[in-house]
């Protein structure tokens, strides 16, 4: 392949508060062309596909457009140079119809600030038709499916004369029939001559249409080559392939008795089938795919929503957990993912956040009695070596990772039997990931039992006793200690069979 | 309360005094002076003095005794409206559902009922009338102020229907006390009855668990669900109570003006909500204390009365009103954007 490249990043880099998202990655992207970009959670891919589409803008590196530098400072100056994307969610309108979605921006006119509806349809069909769905342009998107809306998306990217194509895990809410089809699709593009970036944690359909590939780990560009030319087992292996530069605070704990037994758990739509058993004093890591249904469930567990089958056993007895109060009675909490929506409550302060669900116990017949709040909050928080200028400072005026502790605290303070901890250390400073870590290991050598969700590799095989893998709702495989290898859990969560 | 503890040191950086954090930052009195009710006692005192300038009829004891009517019906509502609001939900239809209890009343005189019996429909319709508001918004979902302006029409229909353009009289002369009777000297039955409630809202809001769930729904439902709170359970409570204080004060109104029409009360939805935001209650929920609730209720009320006395056509009031609630939501936000400023 010696076409000059459509699209080009030498050198770039990015970084935010704490963190180095992206270390001098390089890429090329050419004509008519596939090339799939592949990597962890939290490789920098969504960076990069950020910076290629001008949302964010690079520290230092050069973007390069048929060869000539270029800067994209804004979103609108990417979609000039030519440079789509379509997202896992498409970013498009329900409410509009489909031409308008289509030409949103540069719609055919009339005069000014008057459309040519007519002409707007028809050219609106003849896109529609080239990327090979029949769809009326004038019916609104919110009575389209999934499907038919990435192939809306598709042909707004060829309405604007797209050179570059960015797929972001474009088939991951696809049906198969229906994947099969972006497939077909993504072959056509490639014949107009687009260069297409394609991300995708699914290795069959990177082998299936991709003609390059590209490794990213921890923010840097590991690998890359012609796929024809690699194997599965060697993506795997770049991908995950790191020196363990973390040490993780890990102590001997005797695992003790069965403490929560879940039986036949199964939901509708989001997972099926979860068994399993957690013991006294043990660190349970769910591993998985984002989507996998990890969190569905473990809310599920805690009465957030309805399974529609399924038995708890806490310490042999079964309990019926029909909401977060009785969970939190049962002795099960929920540290969840999504800390600003779901775990703090910026706009009360720290000490009211560690309190909320301990109200019972801090209070007397209903009545509040500050004294004692303060010295729970007090009492939790110091073991997280939470840092704040007072106990009244709202917590939205912390950093992520202090905010992150003062959820924990809330959670500890109603002294639970199950804690369950939801990718505890997502988006916080390194600091605060050692201490959520270390404090990790002191709960499950106290007797308290864990389960902790996390789409980390390092973290899930530094921290866990013992691993649960899921992939699209179901367990997928289970991991002894002794057991553990990064590529197992890939492999596991991706669905890639043993190389024979 | 618990101690203030100072952070030892000079300078509060949370640097250095990070190992030991203490429970508050200020003393209750800088936190005082701090507040919205600060600024709002300043400007009740400023009116009164401008009042009392003003009119010499103003300090009269019974001339306040009387202005007093002109706010304590629509405070004791508002109470309850702050804590509905601070739970991020509102109810537009404290006004007609005053409509229907009254005519509810009214019908039950014609029936012969006598005032226990008059008091226990009443109260009966309000909470009738704040239990639909809670099932539809809390059961169904709805949107409140969708389903509030929806049974404000309804309610208010619903007394049209029944009364036409007649209105019910012939109250007994022990139902009117609730409207007319004085305690002790100046000091009215709804007076007292606005005091007591003062402090019996002042204290569930703060002093109690129950207020502490009000605070964490307003500001972050999903979070306070997550958390153990009964989110939907807590608002339905907060409807009931908005519909029974709107009984209590149909009850005292009817029993004032001794007669029920189907207009009474027209209007008053506005009122009592620019009194909670006036009060320093945030419109969008999560911030707001009674104190600055009972403040604006005084300010408000001898506005009124100062326009009386300054003979004010009553559409100048209403002018006054539209303006201040748009002052008082803009206010706070502007106050908020200075006090960041000189923090910082």
């Amino acid at each position: 392949m010696r076409t000059k490249p459509a699209i080009a990043l030498e050198g770039i880099s990015k970084s935010f508060p704490g963190v180095r998202a992206l270390s001098k990655v390089s890429l090329a992207l050419h004509p008519g062309s596939v090339t799939a970009l592949v990597g962890e959670n939290g490789a920098g891919k969504s960076t990069l596909v950020k910076i290629l589409t001008g949302i964010y803008q690079p520290d230092e590196g050069v973007i390069r457009v048929d060869g000539a530098p270029t800067r994209f400072p804004s979103a609108s100056s990417a979609a000039r140079a030519g440079v789509t994307a379509i997202h896992q969610e498409t970013v498009l309108f329900d409410e509009l119809s489909v031409a308008e979605n289509i030409f949103l921006g540069h719609a055919p006119r009339i005069g000014p600030g008057l459309i040519d509806w007519r002409k707007m349809n028809a050219d609106a069909r003849a896109l529609l038709a080239r990327v090979g769905a029949d769809l009326d342009p004038s019916i609104r998107l919110r009575d389209l499916g999934i499907a038919s809306k990435h192939l809306v998306a598709i042909a707004r990217a060829l309405s604007i004369d797209a050179r570059v194509v960015i797929m972001d895990e474009p088939t991951a809410a696809l049906s198969h029939k229906e994947i099969h089809e972006l497939y077909e699709l993504v072959d056509r593009l490639k014949a107009d001559g687009k260069a297409i970036l394609f991300i995708s944690h699914k290795f069959d359909e990177i082998f299936r249409i991709a003609d390059r590939y590209t490794v990213f780990r921890d923010g840097s560009m590991v690998g890359e080559g012609l796929i024809a030319e690699t194997t599965q087992d060697d993506l795997v292996r770049l991908m995950v392939g790191r020196d363990i530069g973390q040490v993780f605070p890990k102590q001997a704990v005797a695992i003790g008795e069965p403490v929560l037994t879940v039986s036949g758990y199964r939901h509708p739509t989001e997972f099926e089938d979860i068994n399993f058993e957690l013991r006294r004093g043990e660190i349970l890591g769910f591993y998985g795919l984002v989507g996998a249904g990890r969190s569905e469930f473990m809310q599920s567990l805690i009465g957030i929503t309805k399974p529609s089958a399924g038995a708890v056993r806490l310490d042999g007895e079964v309990r019926v957990i029909r909401s977060p109060a009785d969970a939190i009675a049962a002795g099960i909490v929920y540290v969840p993912e999504e800390r600003g929506r779901q775990g703090a409550i910026i706009g009360l302060p720290i000490f009211q956040n560690v309190t909320l669900p301990s109200l019972s116990r801090t209070s007397r017949a209903g009545f509040l009695r500050l004294a004692e709040e303060f010295a729970l909050a007090r009492d939790y928080t110091a073991r997280l070596d939470l840092r704040a200028a007072s106990f009244d400072q709202d917590v939205g005026t912390l950093s992520g990772g202090n905010q992150q502790k003062v959820v924990i605290a809330k959670w500890l303070a109603t002294k639970p039997k199950v804690i369950i901890l939801d990718e505890p250390t997502k988006g916080i400073d390194i600091g605060s990931k050692a201490a959520v870590h270390a404090f990790m290991s002191e709960l499950a050598a106290s007797g308290l039992s864990v389960i902790m969700v996390s789409s980390e590799i390092p973290e899930i095989m530094g921290m866990a006793d013992r691993v649960i893998v899921m992939r699209e709702g179901r367990i997928a495989a289970r991991f002894e200690r002794d057991a553990l290898s990064a590529e197992g859990l890939v492999r596991a969560a991706a669905g890639i069979r043993e190389a024979a | 309360m618990a101690d203030v503890q100072r952070a030892d040191g000079h300078g509060a950086d949370g640097q250095r005094v990070a190992r030991h954090i203490p429970d508050r930052r200020e003393g209750r009195a800088a936190r005082m002076l701090k507040g919205w009710e600060a600024l709002l006692v300043a400007v009740a005192a400023a009116i009164f003095l401008v009042n009392s300038f003003a009119s010499p009829y103003f300090l009269d004891p019974w001339n306040l005794s009387d202005a007093t009517f002109n706010f304590t019906e629509k405070a004791m509502i508002a109470f309850a409206m702050a804590l509905v609001i601070i739970s991020g939900e509102i109810d537009l239809s404290v006004a007609s559902i005053i409509a229907l209890t009254s005519t509810a009343m009214g019908y039950a005189v014609q029936l012969g009922f006598d005032t226990p019996a008059l008091v226990t429909v009443g109260l009966a319709t309000g909470l009738l009338c704040g239990a639909l508001n809670g099932a539809l918004v809390t059961g169904l979902g709805l949107p409140s102020i969708v389903v509030t302006i929806g049974t404000m029409s309804l309610f208010r229909g619903l007394s049209f229907i029944i009364l036409g353009d007649q209105a019910f009289t012939g109250y007994p002369a022990s139902f009117s006390w609730f409207g007319q009777g004085y305690v002790w000297w100046v000091f009215s039955f709804e007076f007292c009855l606005f005091l007591l409630f003062a402090v019996v809202y002042g204290v569930l809001l703060h002093r109690t668990s129950f207020g502490r769930t009000i605070y964490a729904i307003g500001n972050n439902p999903t979070a306070a669900l997550f958390s153990g709170v009964r989110v939907g359970r807590v608002k339905f409570l907060l409807f009931l109570l908005t519909g029974l204080m709107s009984a209590v004060a149909a009850i005292c109104l009817t029993a004032r003006l001794g007669s029920t029409r189907p207009s009474i009360a027209l209007g008053w939805e506005l009122e009592v909500v620019t009194m909670v935001v006036l009060g320093g209650v945030n419109i969008l929920g999560g911030s707001g204390t009674i104190p600055g609730v009972v403040l604006a209720a005084l300010i408000m009320g001898m506005v009124t009365f100062g326009f009386g006395l300054l003979n004010v056509p009553g559409i100048v009031m209403s002018i006054f009103i539209g303006l201040l609630l748009i002052t008082v939501i803009a206010l706070p936000i502007l106050y908020g954007r200075l006090r960041r400023r000189v923090t910082h």
